[in-house]
């Protein structure tokens, strides 16, 4: 175990200099546009007011000078946006309460439920319950964020007065924490739901047909140990590896879409606007986060995979 | 062999399963009985519905595309009608089972301990986890696992093919039952370890009263235990008698190409080995009257009839066969060289 976090450790910090590194490349050096100082002294401004700007941010210094520079003021909290000028950790800090009780609470929910889900069709395969429960997959996977949302702050928003149309109250107030977020899980649950519990469906229906199952069946299990003891255990591995990976994009910022439709100020509303204003080091802050909670999450998900199939050894 | 009343009845036992082809007629009319401490072997190649007769009487097969006819009783419970409730008390209590693939059968998840304790606890709540555990270890003990207290912590992917194999037969006699399923409890195996678990299997037979099918394709591995034999082909018996009236003086054509194709110490090795010709049918589409017919060099007209399955050979009431042959016929008919075989099996290499 302790090998495997200190590998793990290593691994870790050689994806981030490699992923900061590229990200770097594309944002900041061949930011579309040209020189990063001609953008930000605007359309009148004089040569000489460029050079000033490039000399002051360091626009002329070699690449990997720029490179170390940006890095460490990421890393010591000290990096600002070229566009509004606020710290670009603190901007991220504000968002991401916001962003963490939509994921954690949606991640949550869409595990949980294409458990539930998936389950139910496999062991009604090709009976009526699967079949619609099939379709709605379908309609799941298919609903754009932007459409789902709007029609349930419209429907059930602004006609029906049933949820809150938009924003977000902090976890002090959890009462109407919980009821400002049930409508953005819900949006961001539905396309997960639809894509795991198809999966954990076929993985099932491979799992019956496997011996073990067979063995537990003739020692006398009933019907519904059998499923949840060791059906259901052994169909497990995939869906967990995929909510980890999903589970880390939305946390770091992946949620755009329903953050912005329902106003939700955290990471992944932060993203769009950079994207928005060309904020490059903003943008180069999150992508550093996502990039971060994708290989943290990685590594949690492997230490869940050796507690779900021994055979798995962690290394 | 015990005189007393029989273990285990199976009458008339059908079990079909509808197919998008058509209707597989996967076990067709078998019966038998077996007793207390009886070793009871049923033979046949791969299909010949030895399997699903054996998950039948576990109520295993049962399911929206079987069909499932025939009765079989097991003490005052008659296991065909029986409902999933009563079956899930006698699976694994009064009937175990021991499957051909210990690599796949035990989950690879649990320790094997964990395993255990499950079945025994599964029928008996009053039993605590230490005592269930503390079973467990004896069991393991008993079919010779080394270290089986330790062993219990260790997971399926840790123990070779044959001492899982031991686990499940552990596993199997948890809650001592009254008849042993074994289905081709050595054909994944090593031959050395084929012994031991058959040694095993011997020694728990000495040890308890309990009756054991075994099933196999196996000549070699009836030869070393069983006391019964039936021979199975295409879903039917075909043949029933005592091991040696099936191995000195054995009625049906199916047998005979069986005996003959064995490898045996005390053949001349430049001979090819003989094989029976043929595919056996398959189950959609029975072949008419003796199932056997198309592959049979002694078949004639009567043949298009089904043989009744009954005694011919005046001197053994017990030795039933299914062929219309007479008696003294096949007594010349099965002699290929000096030994018994069928007489146009085809020679393969050997």
């Amino acid at each position: 175990m302790a090998r495997f976090l200190v590998r793990r450790l290593a691994v870790m910090v050689g994806m981030l200099f490699a992923i900061s590194l590229v990200t770097f490349l594309l944002f900041i050096v061949a930011l579309p546009g040209g020189n990063p100082a001609g953008m930000l002294a605007g359309r009148l401004a004089t040569p000489a007011e460029v050079h000033l700007i490039s000399v002051h941010y360091g626009f002329d210094k070699p690449i990997w000078v720029q490179y170390f520079r940006t890095m460490e003021h990421i890393f010591d909290g000290t990096s600002y946006s070229y566009q509004s000028g606020f710290n670009v950790l603190s901007e991220i800090e504000a968002g991401l309460p916001t962003t963490l009780s939509l994921a954690l609470g949606a991640g949550v929910i869409w595990f949980l439920t294409s458990i539930v889900v998936g389950t139910l069709a496999a062991i009604k395969a090709g009976r009526y319950t699967d079949r619609v429960l099939t379709v709605l997959s379908m309609i799941g996977v298919s609903m754009p964020v932007f459409f789902l949302g709007a029609i349930l702050i419209y429907y059930a928003g602004y006609k029906a007065s049933l949820i809150p149309i938009s924003g977000y109250v902090p976890l002090s107030n959890p009462a109407d924490w919980l009821w400002h977020l049930i409508a953005p899980w819900f949006t961001l649950s539905v396309l997960f739901i639809g894509i795991y519990s198809r999966i954990l469906r076929s993985t099932i229906l491979d799992t019956i047909n496997e011996d073990f199952v067979r063995t537990a069946r003739a020692k006398g299990l009933s019907q519904r140990q059998v499923l949840l003891r060791h059906i259901l255990r052994n169909s497990l591995v995939p869906i967990v590896s995929l909510w980890g990976l999903d589970l880390a994009q939305v946390i770091g910022g992946g949620a755009i879409l329903t953050e912005s439709v329902y106003s939700l100020h955290g990471v992944g509303y932060l993203a769009y606007q950079s994207v928005q204003h060309f904020d490059t080091v903003t943008l180069l802050s999150i992508v550093m986060l996502t990039a971060f909670c994708v290989v943290l999450l990685g590594a949690i998900v492997e230490v869940l995979y050796a507690f779900l199939d021994p055979r798995i050894r962690l290394q | 062999m015990s005189a007393g009343a029989p273990l285990l009845e199976v009458d008339d036992l059908r079990v079909s399963f509808a197919t998008e082809d058509g209707l597989v007629r996967a076990v067709d009319g078998v019966s038998f009985t077996i007793s207390p401490g009886e070793v009871l072997a049923i033979v046949g190649e791969s299909g010949s519905g030895k399997s699903v007769m054996a998950m039948t009487l576990m109520g295993l097969t049962r399911g929206p595309n079987a069909r499932i006819a025939g009765r079989a009783t097991l003490g005052a419970v008659e296991l065909v009608s029986a409902s999933e409730r009563d079956l899930q008390r006698i699976r694994g209590a009064s009937i175990a089972m021991v499957f051909q693939d210990p690599m796949s059968s035990l989950n690879p998840v649990y320790r094997i301990g964990r395993q255990i304790v499950e079945q025994i606890r599964v029928h008996d709540r009053s039993v605590s986890k230490q005592e269930a555990s503390a079973r467990a270890v004896e069991l393991l003990a008993r079919v010779g696992i080394p270290h089986a207290e330790r062993r219990l912590q260790s997971y399926p992917h840790e123990f070779s093919g044959g001492m899982r194999q031991r686990v499940m037969i552990a596993m199997a006699l948890s809650c001592s039952p009254r008849l042993l399923i074994a289905d081709e409890p050595t054909t994944a195996l090593d031959v050395t370890v084929q012994a031991q678990i058959l040694e095993e299997l011997r020694v728990l037979r000495q040890q308890s009263d309990a009756g054991i099918i075994l099933i196999t394709h196996d000549l070699a591995v009836v030869a070393d235990i069983a006391d019964r034999v039936i021979v199975m082909y295409a879903g039917r018996v075909v043949e029933h008698g005592t091991l040696d009236e099936l191995f000195y003086d054995p009625q049906h054509p199916y047998t005979w190409g069986l005996l003959g194709s064995i490898t045996r110490v005390d053949r001349d090795t430049s001979t090819m080995l003989p094989a029976i010709p043929g595919m056996p049918p398959s189950l959609l589409r029975t072949p008419q009257g003796c199932h056997f017919r198309p592959r049979c060099p002694h078949a004639f007209a009567k043949c298009m009839d089904v043989p009744e399955l009954s005694a011919r050979a005046p001197d053994a009431p017990g030795h039933l066969d299914r062929c219309w042959l007479e008696v003294e016929q096949k007594r010349k008919l099965r002699v290929v060289g000096d030994q018994i075989g069928l007489a146009s099996s085809e020679p393969v290499i050997s």
